[in-house]
């Protein structure tokens, strides 16, 4: 919440290496396990978006997240972070159930730390910050496990937030969490988004995606059959396949 | 009177008396199973992780062969390390037949595949919760199994001490390579034998009632440990 | 708490080696000797004078050849004479002592269907056995008592190769698990003397014939060759034989009783 009207007012720090942008995805067909799931994809992500994957179940918005974040290879096409073939750091992916691992909450965002090469009191300073962002703090030394869904989810940004990372994919994160909850959650994805963090979420939240999105893209049978501006979709979504996704949504 | 009457008051007995010569045993049995439990993690937890972690050709076989291990006759075992330790074997100039630690030797190998084939089914089950969360912060495959065995720790400690009973229970191949010497390789197991080949029916059935007393106290030791574990670390 | 519990297990596996420094032998020896518990009564008298441990393993007179065979052992201990000899003239041992002897007792249920109770022919005895096809528990495992007892068989004529069938029982175990057998199965078993008189399940099973001078069972002990196996500890081995074949090793073997019944008679 401090980030939101006092950036200037809070430590300066730069985001982790800023070197994966844009992400760049042509012809990318995905098959995860033999399945096929995505085909045909082309699209560009650049510096500081929030774009929101919209699509009924099935069309493809997990495996494409997954695409971009480098959890799947593509199966044709080609993927290129800011150039690279090779995922870069400073990504970072929060998932619709969370994982935690069995020790305590301060643990849990050390380790993610730890594995990106933060170490000693930058990462004590770190851990402080994010617990202190998503209201965990006096949770720190309690088991991760022993926490509820939310207090698991919000962990799990705290994870990502310690991360400060370039881009952000979100995998429905509010979808297991109760109301008070999921906007806890939300409020969390903008503070990251206000310290420059790109997002790229999916979300089956329509309301939610009104509240986050800069543009949205529609994912229908594995194909992009738009991408617009939030705005603008909401109000008139161009494709017949969207069209008839909003109506369904309002019945 | 009863044989088994006979025997629960002659067990009962041995436990009060505090018999000398049964703690001296009993001892020993501890002592030659858990140095061999020790080894048996030592290189089973890896060898478990790596291959449910790990990818890399034959792996499908390896699992086959691991599992089918796990049912190794110890009498085999302990005739291989048998003609292995012995003085016209290749490493008998070690001169560990009939000690402690050729007991420690075979056991070693009976219970390091139980050990690794458990792990590797524990280890694979956390990895497919735990992929996608470790790949996204960027573990590789050897911090990933490190992670993986630290996390699923109080599932291993059951895996160690199931490879621990196997190990004290044991006595087909610790009868071969320690030859079941008074005082020196004569476990409880070797005594349960010994006392029944001299038809003490009675005595072997108490002893055999307190190596299982001393399992099951063993064993509920871990189980609490791991309730107060599961309270404690979720 | 994991800490704590790797040093325990450290300590444990640091203190494994702890035995290495005694002054030892290893005797291959019987079933018989060990399990008429002769040698828990001999050991501590010979270590005593000499501060030598002995260290037994106890197997069959075959095992227990074959084990010394390979040099795991420093001084055989056994009782199959045409044996012992083949070992010496092989030249995996030095020397034969005759140390000491026995006999072999003929056992069975106290029904006694064959019907040879009371009788000192141990010939006879196996003929009414198999005429009677009479369950007969045999060790089958290659030790001196099943040696002694395939002897008996032939001498009584009888080819064993055509003859048994369902009625001879082939345990393949030591003298004391055959005993459970013929125990359990009421059979007919030979026993040597001292591991019978120590044995507590007998169940329905007594002596049944004794006494036949064929049941004569001697007992040698041999140090294992250094020539064909540098390490064995020849001082030690031989101050064992010398010790057991001594004025004091012969009276210890002879005072050994167990309910006031001798088991073992010196050979000098």
């Amino acid at each position: 919440m401090r980030w939101r009207n006092g950036r200037a007012s809070g430590p300066r720090f730069a985001l982790a290496e800023a070197t994966g942008l844009p992400i760049r995805l042509s012809r990318v067909a995905a098959a995860p396990g033999g399945v096929p799931v995505l085909s045909d994809i082309e699209l560009v992500f650049t510096a500081g978006g929030r774009t929101v994957l919209l699509g009924p179940n099935g069309a493809g918005k997990s495996t494409l997240l997954r695409v971009l974040h480098g959890l799947v290879p593509p199966s044709a096409g080609r993927i290129a972070w800011g150039g690279a073939a090779i995922r870069p750091q400073g990504q970072a992916m929060v998932f619709q159930r969370p994982v935690m691992l069995r020790r305590s909450a301060a643990e849990n965002v050390r380790y993610a730390l730890d594995l990106a090469g933060i170490h000693g009191a930058e990462a004590d300073a770190r851990i402080d910050e994010a617990l202190d962002e998503v209201g965990l703090r006096t949770l720190a030394a309690r088991p991760a496990r022993v926490l509820s869904g939310g207090e698991q989810q919000k962990l799990a940004f705290a994870r990502v937030w310690a991360l400060r990372p370039e881009v952000l994919f979100l995998d429905e994160p509010t979808a297991s969490l109760d109301p008070a909850a999921a906007r806890a959650v939300e409020q969390i994805v903008a503070d990251i988004h206000a310290r420059g963090t790109t997002i790229v979420m999916t979300t089956h939240n329509l309301v939610q995606a009104k509240r986050l999105a800069d543009d949205v893209i529609f994912l229908h049978a594995g194909r992009v059959t738009e991408r617009t501006p939030a705005q603008e979709f909401f109000a008139a979504p161009r494709s017949a396949e969207a069209a008839a996704f909003l109506e369904g949504e309002r019945l | 009177m009863n044989t088994l009457t006979e025997s629960l008051a002659l067990a009962a007995g041995l436990v009060t008396h505090f018999d000398a010569h049964l703690v001296e045993i009993v001892v020993l049995s501890l002592r030659v199973s858990l140095t061999a439990t020790f080894f048996s993690a030592c290189l089973g937890l890896p060898i478990g992780a790596a291959i449910a972690v790990g990818r890399f050709a034959g792996r499908p076989a390896l699992i086959v062969v691991l599992n089918a291990m796990m049912g190794l006759p110890p009498v085999v075992v302990g005739l291989v390390v048998y003609l292995m330790l012995s003085r016209a074997g290749p490493l008998g100039s070690f001169g560990l037949l009939f000690t402690p630690g050729a007991m420690v030797v075979a056991q070693t190998i009976l219970i390091t595949p139980i050990i690794a084939a458990l792990t590797r089914q524990i280890v694979a089950d956390a990895w497919a919760e735990y992929r996608e969360l470790l790949t996204s912060l960027g573990a590789g495959t050897l911090r990933a199994a490190m992670t993986l065995l630290w996390d699923t720790r109080f599932s291993l400690a059951t895996v160690l001490l199931a490879g621990f009973g196997r190990a004290i229970a044991e006595v087909g191949a610790v009868m071969i390579v320690g030859g079941n010497i008074a005082g020196v390789t004569r476990v409880m197991t070797t005594t349960i034998a010994l006392e029944t080949s001299k038809g003490d029916l009675p005595l072997a059935l108490a002893l055999g009632l307190v190596l299982i007393a001393i399992v099951l106290l063993l064993n509920a030791l871990a189980q609490w440990t791991r309730e107060w574990a599961k309270v404690r670390f979720g | 708490m994991n800490r704590r519990l790797f040093v325990a297990l450290w300590l444990l596996v640091s203190a494994l080696p702890v035995a290495a420094q005694e002054k030892f032998i290893t005797v291959a020896s019987t079933t018989s000797t060990e399990q008429s518990g002769l040698f828990g009564h001999l050991l501590p008298l010979f270590e005593k004078d000499t501060g030598i441990k002995v260290r037994v393993v106890a197997l069959g007179t075959g095992q227990a050849l074959d084990m010394a065979r390979r040099g795991d052992a420093d001084v055989a201990f056994v009782h199959d004479t045409a044996a012992e000899e083949k070992f010496i003239a092989e030249g995996f041992g030095v020397k034969r002592f005759p140390v000491m002897y026995n006999d072999f007792v003929l056992i069975g249920p106290k029904s006694d269907p064959a019907r040879i109770a009371g009788g000192n022919d141990i010939l006879a005895a196996l003929r009414r056995i198999e005429a009677a096809q009479a369950p007969f528990a045999s060790r089958g495992d290659k030790s001196g008592t099943h040696a002694a007892e395939l002897r008996y068989w032939k001498d009584a004529g009888i080819d064993l190769d055509a003859k048994k069938g369902a009625w001879y029982r082939d345990t393949g175990s030591g003298m004391g698990p055959t005993l459970n057998t013929a125990s359990s199965m009421n059979a007919y078993v030979l026993a040597d003397r001292g591991t019978w008189l120590a044995f507590r399940n007998r169940g329905e099973l007594t002596i049944l014939v004794e006494g036949d001078k064929r049941l004569f069972n001697q007992y040698g002990v041999m140090l294992v060759n250094p020539a064909k196996h540098p390490h064995v500890k020849a001082a030690m081995g031989q101050q064992f034989i010398d010790w057991l074949v001594s004025p004091a090793g012969q009276q210890a073997i002879a005072s050994y009783k167990i309910g006031g019944e001798q088991l073992f008679f010196p050979s000098r």
